[in-house]
């Protein structure tokens, strides 16, 4: 079932954790919403969930208004972070909650209440499992259970709040690759919240990127990652560098020199360079960013190196196959950005404001 | 004053998200109701009568009735007999805990069932059986009476009592307690060169008082107001071997209320005092009192 | 056989910590002659009276009735307490209201007031001219000197042991779990009677079972209040103690052996409830 966002605002006391988001989540789609902690998407899953409800703005359902309904009517399913098991039930129990505690006009027979309770324990591969109580279970084991007891409501839409988030790093890929098949089996419209990058732009079909109670860019993950609309986005998605450059007469100058890339449209001043550590080539002489390598180390395919460009700026960090980079340890390197993008107004990321992304500008890559 | 009945914090006022995960006014002022009325009935009420009775011919007679000798001497042997118990229960409480938590050995489960014990059994048995040991139809008492040595009867019967009674109260609150501080303090105090008694009088001891103080408080309440034990112990000797619990069963006997209820009153206050030193000290200390209420 | 014995007291691992032997020295002769010897005392006695003697007196009428008494009694004082416990620690944990902070302390009452006080106070708020007992006698209902008299006076002595049970056990419940039953669809009554409660399950059988025990063996509120009269309202401590101010000794052992035995057996109960509940049920967040 298709979702629609409009114009919520949340505040919880006087302090607003959500600020006009809106958002278009489409029948069967595998959305995540990313964000550093505090960015608001928890409380956007709750408030989708009927869990919170809205200080303005309404949720539609279909064509539904659901902001009116309570999470006891909207039907969603939704899976917490630390499972919220019912532990002095069997597996089985409660993966059938959902079912047993509908009014006997719209209570399935018990016979069929465990039928499917059984398919869905097959589905997410627990079956034999289902007499076991929650404290008996791994807590991989306990996060499908969770997942299947929500999924056996047949809910408008499946919610999912860091669902990977307790679990130790090898069973989370195991799992996410596993969430995946059953989204593509079951074709539930999906919202998972996630603060882990990686797992979003693997998982999900779009990534919402939040920060601070805003949305700052939805795209699929090629789209986050290629064309990060503002600052914020640059420097949460990915590796990223950030120079502080200045523009004249359409050239982009570092400190006392131009790096050989143009912004000709743009007017002079001041500005904010952002690249990624692998989109550089390395170029012979001047016209280009120049340094000493103060660090170096392998990580598996690539050799990343810390590069001092001036006294004034911290060290950027660059990656190259390791047979480029092994004779320049140690010593100077000149490059130049491939792809890169020029944000004007207050660029540092660090203290990434909103406005900046008004007035960035894409450039097309030169060189390559 | 209006009351108010809000769910307790977290949650957002009256929406109807609210209803998720709490229950509407009618059920919240429903159940508190019931609770008030069964804390009121069961609780409050009794407490309120014994002080109402106690004054109920006016403070003059509550102070005579006070005054009365045999009621002195009762508030004197209480004193006496609780003054020797709850110190030999607090060393005991203390050996045992610092073996229990800071040891591992075989049997530490059934030596902690084994000092639970006191809990499970009826006061009465708790004096009954101290009657049998040194009645007058026992093995021990005609020899011990023919040194002249009185147990029954007798002040060193009473304390006897009171300590079985009492006897786990100090030790089930540091169990816990230094279980959960493990022993790594006292292991630093020994590898900088500390002694055994250094070490527990600077390292442990500050950090087992307030629970301490804690059991100790609890295990003076009992040993002052034991009723039942000390009861089959006694012999009832008016102005010798009457403590004060005794004294009030008398004088309620006697049909004289009003001093029957001074007693009462007098122990009703010790009783509230503890309460509020243990709220208190709940209040300030609760993490370095064991976590487990149940007593 | 000696060392054998030697090793089972011996700490398992060696440890810097020192003081074991001295403790747990202090500790087992402390153990044995306040509780052990006395307690063996009374079971040697008893076996000395010979299984036939020891039925005819531990079974004899008057006191089956008092055991029933006792034991009938402390059962539904202890459901009583049971229902308003759990009740009344949802309140202090979920609520607030004025004087909760009061109310919570004043739970602990009756483990601090002694209970002849509360006996006499018990009695003469039920008795037929006491502020309760008037108004009920209009009505036809007699409280003291009756067995309803005997669970007034055991719900008072048992209140705090449901309370202070499940209280600790409800401040930790997960509000997740709650709201994960109101997203599968479960109404707020069926989310407290299918989910909180079960939860609380072993809680509240631990604190029964302990109001229950405490119950059974209690002496100095019941007996202003019960009225005491044979096969009616004499319950078992009180007939020990009519047994032993005849010098009825063998009676009074065989009745205390008895209770002793039924309150182990209640000990070992408890105990169950625990270890089962811990086994299926911890780590279970």
């Amino acid at each position: 079932m298709e979702v629609r966002v409009q114009n919520i605002r949340k505040e919880f006391g006087r302090y607003p954790a959500l600020e006009d988001v809106s958002l278009d989540i489409r029948s069967g789609e595998l959305v995540a919403l990313l964000g550093p902690s505090g960015s608001g998407k928890t409380t956007l899953l709750r408030l989708i969930a009927g869990l919170e409800s809205p200080t303005e703005g309404t949720i539609f359902f279909g064509d539904e208004d659901a902001s009116k309904k309570s999470v006891q009517q909207r039907n969603i399913g939704f899976v917490f972070q630390h499972y919220a098991l019912f532990r002095h039930m069997t597996v089985l129990d409660n993966v059938s909650f959902g079912l047993n505690v509908r009014p006997a006009n719209r209570r399935p027979q018990a016979a069929e209440i465990r039928r499917r309770a059984l398919d869905l324990l097959e589905l997410v591969q627990l079956s034999g499992l289902e007499k076991r109580y929650p404290a008996q279970l791994s807590g991989g084991q306990r996060q499908r259970v969770a997942l299947a007891r929500a999924m056996a409501v047949e809910p408008n839409v499946l919610l999912l709040d860091e669902p990977f988030g307790a679990l130790d790093a090898q069973v989370r890929k195991e799992l996410r690759k596993w969430l995946r098949e059953i989204h593509d089996r079951t074709g539930h419209t999906t919202v998972f919240v996630t603060h882990d990058q990686e797992e979003a732009l693997e998982l999900a079909d779009r990534v919402v990127v939040m920060s601070k109670g805003a949305i700052e860019q939805v795209g699929t993950p090629d789209d986050i990652y290629d064309h990060p609309v503002s600052p914020f986005v640059y420097g949460f998605i990915g590796q990223s560098n950030c120079l502080d450059v200045t523009l004249s007469r359409g050239e982009i100058w570092f400190e006392d020199r131009p790096i050989g890339l143009r912004a000709a449209s743009e007017p002079d001043g001041p500005a904010t360079l952002y690249f990624r550590p692998h989109d550089i080539e390395l170029v012979d002489g001047c016209g280009c960013l120049a340094g000493l390598v103060t660090a170096g180390r392998r990580v598996a395919g690539t050799r990343h190196l810390e590069v001092s460009l001036g006294r004034t700026q911290p060290p950027v960090e660059i990656e190259l196959p390791p047979e480029r980079a092994s004779s320049t340890d140690h010593s100077r390197v000149a490059f130049r950005p491939t792809r890169w993008k020029l944000y004007r107004g207050a660029g540092d990321v660090a203290r990434g404001s909103v406005q900046a992304q008004s007035s960035g500008i894409e450039l097309a890559p030169t060189g390559t | 004053m209006a009351l108010d009945i809000g769910p307790t914090p977290t949650s957002a006022p009256s929406t109807p998200v609210g209803a998720a995960t709490s229950e509407t006014r009618l059920a919240r002022a429903t159940l508190i109701a019931l609770a008030l009325g069964f804390v009121g009935l069961f609780l409050l009420l009794p407490l309120g009568t014994v002080f109402i009775e106690a004054f109920r011919k006016g403070a003059g007679e509550f102070l005579a009735a006070l005054g009365d000798p045999e009621t002195f001497s009762a508030i004197l042997l209480t004193l006496t007999v609780a003054g020797i118990a709850v110190p030999l229960n607090l060393v005991f409480g203390v050996a045992a805990a610092w073996a229990i938590a800071k040891f591992e050995f075989k049997g530490k489960a059934f030596l902690t069932t084994l000092i639970d014990l006191p809990f499970s059994v009826s006061p009465v048995i708790s004096g009954l059986v101290f009657v049998l040991l040194f009645g007058a139809n026992s093995a021990l008492g005609p020899i011990l009476q023919s040194y002249g040595v009185q147990i029954l009867f007798a002040v060193p019967g009473l304390v006897l009592a009171t300590v079985f009674v009492t006897f786990p109260f100090v030790a089930r609150e540091l169990i816990p307690l230094m279980q959960e501080q493990g022993t790594s303090d006292e292991e630093a105090a020994r590898s900088l060169g500390a002694t055994g008694w250094q070490t527990f009088w600077h390292v442990t001891l500050p950090n087992i008082k307030w629970g301490l103080l804690y059991g100790v408080l609890l295990c003076n309440a009992r040993a002052m107001g034991e009723f039942g034990a000390v009861s089959v112990v006694s012999g009832h000797i008016r102005g010798e071997t009457n403590t004060m619990p005794l004294q009030v069963e008398i004088l309620y006997n006697e049909y004289n209320f009003v001093a029957a209820f001074a007693v009462a009153a007098l122990l009703a206050l010790l009783a509230l005092a503890t309460l509020v030193l243990k709220t208190a000290l709940e209040l300030r200390y609760s993490d370095e009192i064991a976590a487990s209420r149940r007593h | 056989m000696a060392p054998r014995a030697r090793i089972r007291w011996q700490s398992r691992q060696p440890s810097v910590i020192p003081g074991f032997g001295l403790a747990l020295g202090v500790t087992l002769t402390w153990l044995t002659l306040i509780v052990l010897i006395p307690i063996s005392g009374l079971l040697w006695r008893s076996s000395g009276l010979g299984w036939a003697n020891f039925f005819a007196l531990a079974f004899d009428e008057r006191t089956v009735n008092a055991l029933a008494i006792s034991f009938g009694t402390a059962f539904v004082a202890a459901i009583v307490n049971l229902v308003f416990g759990v009740i009344l620690a949802w309140v202090l944990v979920r609520y607030r209201f004025p004087g909760k902070r009061v109310i919570d302390a004043m739970v602990d009452l009756p483990f601090a007031l002694p209970t002849a006080v509360a006996g006499i106070a018990l009695t003469t708020l039920y008795a037929p001219n006491g502020w309760i007992g008037s108004l009920l006698e209009p009505l036809g209902i007699k409280i003291a000197f009756t067995p309803a008299g005997i669970v007034v006076a055991l719900v008072f002595v048992g209140l705090p042991f449901v309370v202070r049970t499940v209280q600790p056990v409800m401040e930790e419940i997960d509000k997740e779990v709650e709201e994960a039953a109101a997203t599968l669809g479960a109404n707020r009554l069926q989310t407290i009677t299918r989910v909180l409660l079960p939860g609380l399950l072993p809680a509240g059988l631990t604190g029964f079972a302990l109001a229950f025990a405490r119950g059974v063996g209690e002496y100095g509120s019941v007996i202003f209040i019960a009225g005491n009269l044979p096969y009616v309202s004499e319950i078992a401590p009180l007939l020990i103690v009519i047994r032993l101010e005849e010098f009825n000794y063998a009676a009074a052992t065989a009745i205390a052996t008895v209770m002793l035995f039924l309150s182990f057996l209640m000990l070992l109960v408890i105990n169950t409830i625990q270890s089962w509940s811990r086994r299926r049920y911890s780590n279970g967040a």
